[in-house]
């Protein structure tokens, strides 16, 4: 997305912004000092934003390896006295949990925030982690935006917070967040940061269980300034007969839900900006005017369990309560209750049920005249891109395998390869977890010979991924004398969150130009034998994937190819078609090869021509297709730059 | 009153672009707006749907509630008619790009692809009216089909369904871009405009289908 209105110095001004660009906004307001991430998605834009900002505003951005190293980074400008951010999505808080659990305790001295971006619903990760748990288990202040305006204004507060409590703050976003846009308010821009960083020789920052007092303290404090914090607030009824209570974007479906309902004279919704430590006495309060409780949240009942536990200990006061949430059945999206996103309708659903009215969002027989015409609506299933090398390196390891005959495990891991355990991978990828999984796991079953295990190991992992956590992992294999062939899906960038740079990319966050750290001699380091292929040299890497399956020890392989529709942007690429006269189409043995198998996206099919077809807006001129057609029907006319 | 957009189409079809194009345009002209998007998967294929809120006193959330739109443009034949039945009532606005975009299950020949001419009539069928032409083919004749986005933000714009003068969008889209990319995405915008107005009905044999409903 766009720096433009991020950058804008017009305070008062009403601007357009995304959820992460908010952050952004909130962050340079705030005048921090120090920015660090892993991209991951919802949050990548975050940083992305404030690279582009850093060198005009005077602070350090960087794209770290990974979320823990991120996160050291960012403390470091923590405790030599600056602002710090730090950005990740939730599978990255896990990463750096370790890390996160020590500074709480040790505490921190320049305001450090944590964003940490859920993905409910899962729309780009493989879970959908409510991290407000691990928040917790941290012993931090977790602010929960609903909206843009509210994300860049707790960003703000959060640093007045971190540095009031001297330890860090977590900013949970979620995906409804962090990507939806909305007018933003803007604040004043300070002035370059000022101040020189410094640790005096008397200050100490050691984790110890003695802190452990510390940090308890530290949320009682921070649940008294919560009682009369702005974000937590409540409106409705003074007395009202169902209590809403919500964060997040979850509070503006309540809204609208008692809006469409025509509620507000029965429904009172009640939104807490910091989900904890809880304002104990704001909430009692509220509990004791309302007969019933309705929890809006995502993903998990956090807040359920947490105030469900406030009102038992406090149960006189609030006598006669009933609670009704996720555990009721009550808030169930269409998965269900406590899975996958919620939405209004799933609100609606809720306080209708509790207030008794009835609700039908339309006549259910709406949209049968167009169910009579139209039979049958075709799913759109996911694959990869026109021109993806990863489709290229998947047919070639489906047929390597083919050729070896025996019966391989393939490891996954987490990237826009991932999708390469669906369709579009020919259902290879057996195993998918998290960060580099796949190879400490492919470096434990290659010690299972003794055991009796006879199968060679495949691991596969992205490029990004290779930095981020699969080194320690090949270091244990190389270590402990396991054996499996890694697979690295090389495309030069980090695709899945749109193409950040890497340590091996040779550029950093800030445009910089370093030396590419090359995997080859990473892992040449260690004494792993490597090897570099171009998976669009199918033949060429069948062989290679071939030769190395059957060799012994550890052993990796590069498919390296830069990701086509970055390239294609940069160059005139070639015409690819179809010659009907050579294409056999559904006559022949090859079933449709292109489209069918090796699906392309660009290999479309001509039904009146009865001939394979190539979509020339879709296709990337990568040439693949024309290599595997058994026909030879696909013809590659190479487009000269000049001569076009 | 809230004014709830939907802008659906196939990843890589630039939906993202065009609902920021009417956002910026609604915040410009002093709308409350909330837009809300999934493009984790934006370029991989699958559906992508942005729901575009515009106000004047009160916020709303991202998403838009179940049959609560009251404008759909689709960039993609199914896409709108997948949209429609979700979000659709008989009040809501079509407007339909009528060129197809394969799903892979249709490519593998696993699933068949409905008739254009059926989805258009399923669509009218249970809207209060639809504008159907090929956006794709307007964007190739003024140089590029990608900028069917743009042409399709233009009958949007041309229609005027919502608030906002013309010029308001022709401000964003002209500060988006630069150089040539400005060039062809205000031009198709532009054709998009007049698609809308009935100013460009016969266009190089594009079949423009408006009907007012029921
Ligand atoms: S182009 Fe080649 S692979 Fe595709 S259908 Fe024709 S003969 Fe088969
Ligand atoms: S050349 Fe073939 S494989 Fe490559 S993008 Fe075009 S159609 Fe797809």
């Amino acid at each position: 997305m766009s720096a433009s209105g991020v950058r804008l110095d017009d305070p008062g001004r009403s601007v357009l912004l995304t959820g992460n660009e908010a952050v952004a906004r909130g962050a340079l307001e705030a005048g921090i000092a120090y920015a660090s991430s892993y991209p991951g998605s919802p949050s990548a834009e975050v940083l992305e934003v404030l690279a582009a900002l850093a060198e005009e505003r005077g602070f350090y951005a960087e794209w770290s390896v990974n979320e823990k190293v991120a996160l050291e980074g960012a403390a470091a400008a923590s405790l030599a006295g600056l602002r710090s951010i730090c950005i990740m999505k939730a599978d990255g808080l896990n990463v750096a949990l370790d890390t996160l659990t020590a500074l709480s305790a040790s505490g921190t001295k320049g305001g450090l925030v944590v964003v940490v971006a859920d993905d409910p619903g899962a729309h780009s990760s493989v879970k959908e982690e409510d991290s407000r748990y691990l928040g917790k288990v941290a012993h931090l202040v977790i602010l929960e935006p609903a909206d843009p305006q509210e994300a860049r204004d707790m960003t703000v507060a959060a640093f007045g917070l971190a540095e009031q409590l001297r330890a860090p703050v977590m900013l949970r976003c979620v995906t409804r967040v962090c990507h939806a846009s909305g007018n933003v308010v803007l604040g004043t821009l300070p002035p370059k940061p000022a101040g020189r960083p410094h640790i005096g020789c008397q200050e100490r920052y050691i984790t110890h269980v003695a802190y452990h007092r510390i940090q308890e303290e530290r949320l009682a404090q921070a649940r008294e300034i919560g009682e009369g914090w702005p974000f937590n607030a409540y409106q409705g009824p003074p007395e009202p007969e169902i209590l809403v209570i919500t964060a997040g974007p979850g509070y503006l479906y309540a809204r609208e839900a008692v809006e469409v309902l025509g509620l507000e004279g029965r429904v009172g919704i009640l939104k807490l900006g910091m989900s904890w430590p809880l304002p104990e006495k704001f909430l009692l309060r509220h509990l004791k005017s309302a007969s019933k409780v309705l929890f809006v949240e995502e993903v998990e009942p956090f807040h359920e369990e947490n105030v469900g536990y406030l009102v038992a200990c406090h149960l006189e006061e609030v006598f006669p309560l009933a609670l009704y949430g996720k555990k009721s059945g009550h808030v169930a999206g269409p998965k269900g209750p406590g899975l996958g996103e919620i939405d209004v309708d799933t609100v609606i659903r809720a306080l209708a049920a509790l207030a008794g009215i009835p609700y039908e969002a339309q006549p259910g027989d709406y949209g049968r005249e167009a169910r009579e015409l139209v039979k049958k609506i075709p799913r759109r299933e996911l694959g990869f891109c026109a021109g993806c090398p990863h489709r290229a390196s998947f047919w070639a390891l489906k047929t390597a395998i083919a050729l070896d005959g025996r019966e391989v495990v393939v490891l996954g891991d987490i990237g826009c390869y991932t999708l390469g355990a669906g369709r579009s991978g020919h259902y290879l990828m057996q195993t998918v977890h998290a960060m580099g999984s796949g190879v400490g796991m492919a470096s434990g079953l290659g010690k299972l010979e003794r055991l009796g295990f006879s199968q060679p190991v495949v691991a596969l992992v992205g490029d990004s991924t290779f930095y981020h956590a699969a080194v320690p992992a090949l270091i244990n294999a190389r270590y402990n004398q396991s054996r499996f062939l890694l697979v690295v899906l090389d495309n030069g960038t980090t695709a899945m969150t749109g193409h950040q740079p890497h340590p091996g990319s040779g550029v950093t966050a800030l445009g910089k130009r370093v030396p590419a750290l090359s995997m080859e001699e990473v892992a040449g380091a260690f004494g792993i034998p490597v090897t570099v292929h171009d998976p669009y040299d199918v033949k060429g890497a069948v062989e290679a994937l071939y030769r190395l399956l059957r060799q012994d020890g550890v052993r990796v392989l590069v498919l390296r190819r830069a990701y086509a529709l970055l390239t294609a942007r940069q160059e005139k690429k070639p015409r690819v078609y179809v010659d009907p006269k050579r294409c056999l189409g559904d006559a022949c043995g090859c079933h449709r090869f292109c489209s069918r198998v090796f699906g392309c996206p660009a290999n479309t099919w001509d039904a009146a021509l009865g001939r394979a077809k190539i979509d020339e807006t879709v296709c990337t001129g990568c040439g693949v297709c024309a290599t595997l057609c058994p026909q030879g029907a696909i013809v590659v006319e190479e487009v000269t730059r000049n001569g076009a | 009153m809230v004014h709830n957009l939907i802008i659906t189409g196939v990843g890589g079809q630039g939906t993202v672009l065009a609902s920021h194009v009417v956002a910026a345009a609604a915040v410009e002209s002093g709308f409350l707006v909330a837009v809300g998007e999934t493009f984790g998967a934006s370029q991989r294929g699958g559906s992508v749907t942005s729901h575009v809120r515009i106000s004047r006193y009160r916020r709303y959330g991202p998403l838009i509630p179940r049959h609560r739109a009251t404008i759909i443009v689709g960039f993609e034949p199914l896409e709108t008619l997948r949209a429609l039945l979700n979000y659709g009532n008989p009040l809501t606005r079509v407007i339909m790009n009528l060129h197809p975009n394969y799903p892979l299950g249709v490519l593998s020949g696993a699933d068949t692809y409905p008739e254009t001419q059926a989805l258009m009539e399923a669509v009218r069928r249970i809207s209060a009216g639809v504008l159907a032409f090929n956006a794709t083919e307007i964007a190739h004749h003024m140089g590029s089909p990608v900028a069917a986005n743009m042409v399709m933000t233009g009958a949007l714009a041309g229609s005027e369904l919502l608030p906002m003068a013309v010029p308001a969008y022709e401000k964003v889209i002209g500060e988006l871009f630069s150089g040539p990319a400005r060039q062809l995405n205000l031009k198709a915008f532009r054709a998009g405009v007049l698609v809308a107005r009935g100013d460009l009905p016969a266009v190089w044999g594009n079949q423009v289908v408006k009907d007012g409903g029921k």
